[in-house]
């Protein structure tokens, strides 16, 4: 259960919802996309197109020979001891064909959709019909969108029910923007609002749901709209994996010399501890993502070396700031609050 | 005997003490009633594997009563009419609108209360986790009523040990759950609190714990003796060491 806080306008974690489905169209799994923002089917319109494997190939090809012919032969003087470290690899080598890349300028063509199911929930749609389920307090929106996943799942087999069939498909879930008002849940307008633990009685259901079955799902949440922290909390606690999209448009790291050639933060909150003692953590936890013409990376956040001497003091200082933001552990970056000053 | 464990994990996932406990337990040969409200049975099971219990075969014979609570929950709500036995479900308090965990704590006491034929030592029950029953639906006080039940039942009566894990977090906006927490931490005999690094993400020392035995209770005028180490989970242990002595520094 993928869990994303958006961004404050959304741009970035449609992206990411896009790709997700994106992803499932090319396995050839079974989606179900739920929105009551837009309709389902403008959503599968826009997903974007799957690259070829050579074309992509090629081009990070290019990037990554550009780069180690400048600095082949520089041999440290001072530092000498850095030498031996291994290179910072700022974004997924080739090397690891886990997925498939997508080209963001492009849109998914239609011949793709033929080969796949695909189920649908806008609720717009779908308010006419009773739930049959126990609605146990819950907000009718979220009831309706469980029973609705829940029969998919029962009738096309996910959850192993049925004997008879061989092939065993993945569905995948996207759910858009839970929790906004739309869903005619009030946590995004109100402080107390009415029924506090309907967010997160949904959130319990749909991860029984999906741990029965063979499916998974994403979904985005406009985090920043909730006002009462603590559903955010209880919601962390009932997902797999966290993730929150923090982008610079209008606020004030947009202008920020540290952040110039990233788009906006990634901070992954939890990450997955399923069936081991262990998680698998990597090695670094800044991370930052830009969207350039045709691609959306997600990157290791390595900062320029300082090296200007004739910046004012003034701005060293934001800088340090900023820097200090950064969770720590990121060690090799660490700017002290005091500059040395040789 | 009799004793109550608070597992207590902030800023990070103390999950890996439920599965110590649960294969200490079952390898004692105590009975265990697991209510595992957060995690499927098949993921404790692969777990339980590496650390050399089988939970399959203890469920078979009898000493462990495994409570799943997601799929609990999905019997509830999405269940025919006719599948429901004579037994309301343990998690009924999801349904209706009263927040009374009767019904759960009725499932806890019939499955530790020792049957004619059992030769187990004593009982144990161990809850993963009880911050979940706040996010559906249950009032602090009722989940505090449930645990007293549990203490009455199972500590003073069966003379058995109750384990549970609950999460807090420092500067935490959830008043709920830091109600619940801190009314448990008070009335523990042993309380195992796991942190994550205040100074922040590290690779080899995951977190440190601290151990507080609550001598305070035993009326004796002595402090709780608090013993602090830290660790590093791997995949089939996890290691213990004093502060600063990683395995990575030295």
């Amino acid at each position: 259960l993928v869990f994303t806080e958006e961004d404050k306008y959304g741009l970035y974690s449609n992206l990411l919802f896009k790709y997700f489905l994106a992803e499932g169209v090319v396995c050839g799994h079974d989606l179900f996309v739920a929105s009551a923002k837009e309709h389902p089917d403008h959503i599968l319109k826009e997903l974007p197109a799957p690259l070829l494997d050579d074309t992509y190939r090629n081009e990070l090809g290019e990037e990554a020979t550009a780069v180690k012919s400048e600095d082949f032969q520089d041999s440290m003087k001072i530092a000498w001891r850095y030498q031996n470290l291994p290179k910072m690899e700022a974004s997924p080598t080739t090397s690891t064909k886990l997925g498939h890349y997508y080209d963001v300028s492009k849109t998914m063509s239609p011949e793709l959709f033929q080969s796949i199911k695909w189920h649908s929930f806008y609720l717009h749609e779908e308010l006419s019909l009773q739930p049959k389920m126990k609605t146990c307090n819950m907000n009718s929106a979220y009831a309706r969108l469980l029973q609705s996943i829940q029969r998919i799942i029962y009738q096309e087999g996910f959850d192993g029910s049925d004997p008879q069939k061989k092939q065993k498909n993945i569905l995948r879930i996207g759910i858009q923007s839970l929790g906004s008002v739309l869903w005619g849940d009030d946590i995004c307008i109100s402080d107390t609002p009415e029924d506090i633990n309907s967010l997160t009685k949904f959130m319990y259901i749909l991860r029984g749901l999906l741990r029965k079955s063979l499916s998974a799902c994403i979904i985005t949440v406009p985090a920043h709209l909730i006002q009462n922290k603590a559903i955010m909390e209880r919601v962390t606690n009932l997902s797999d994996m966290v993730v929150g999209l923090e982008s610079f448009i209008g606020s004030e790291r947009e202008t920020n010399p540290l952040y110039k050639d990233y788009h906006g933060l990634v901070h992954v909150h939890q990450i997955p501890r399923l069936n081991s003692l262990i998680c698998d953590v990597s090695d670094t936890k800044d991370l930052a993502f830009r969207l350039k013409r045709k691609l959306f990376t997600i990157e290791r956040l390595h900062l320029p070396p300082d090296l200007s001497d004739t910046v004012s003091r003034a701005s060293k200082q934001d800088l340090a700031e900023s820097a200090k933001l950064l969770s720590s552990g990121c060690g090799a970056m660490a700017i002290g609050k005091k500059h040395l000053d040789f | 005997q009799g004793k109550f464990t608070l597992l207590r994990d902030t800023r990070t996932d103390g999950s890996f003490l439920v599965h110590h406990f649960l294969s200490f337990y079952l390898r004692a040969g105590c009975k265990v009633c697991f209510v595992a409200l957060l995690q499927s049975f098949s993921h404790y099971n692969i777990v339980a594997q590496k650390l050399g219990v089988n939970l399959t075969a203890a469920k078979e014979r009898g000493q462990l009563v495994f409570l799943e609570g997601l799929k609990s929950c999905l019997d509830l709500l999405f269940g025919e009419e006719e599948e429901q036995s004579g037994q309301p479900s343990p998690l009924q308090f999801i349904s209706e609108s009263a927040s009374n965990l009767k019904a759960l704590f009725d499932f806890v006491r019939t499955s530790l209360t020792p049957a004619g034929s059992d030769s187990w030592k004593g009982p144990v029950l161990l809850v993963d986790d009880l911050s979940v029953l706040l996010s559906l639906g249950a009032t602090p006080v009722a989940v505090l009523d449930f645990i007293h039940y549990c203490r009455v039942a199972v500590c003073s009566q069966l003379k058995g040990n109750i384990v549970v894990l609950v999460h807090s977090n420092e500067d935490s906006e959830d008043e709920e759950n830091e109600l619940v927490v801190n009314s448990l931490c008070h009335h523990s005999d042993l309380i195992l609190w796991v942190e994550g690094l205040a100074t922040g993400f590290c690779k080899d020392v995951h977190g440190q714990i601290k151990i507080i035995r609550r001598v305070s209770l035993e009326l004796t005028a002595e402090h709780d003796h608090v013993q602090i180490y830290q660790y590093k989970i791997q995949d089939k242990n996890v290691t213990f060491f004093a502060r600063g002595l990683s395995a990575a520094v030295l």
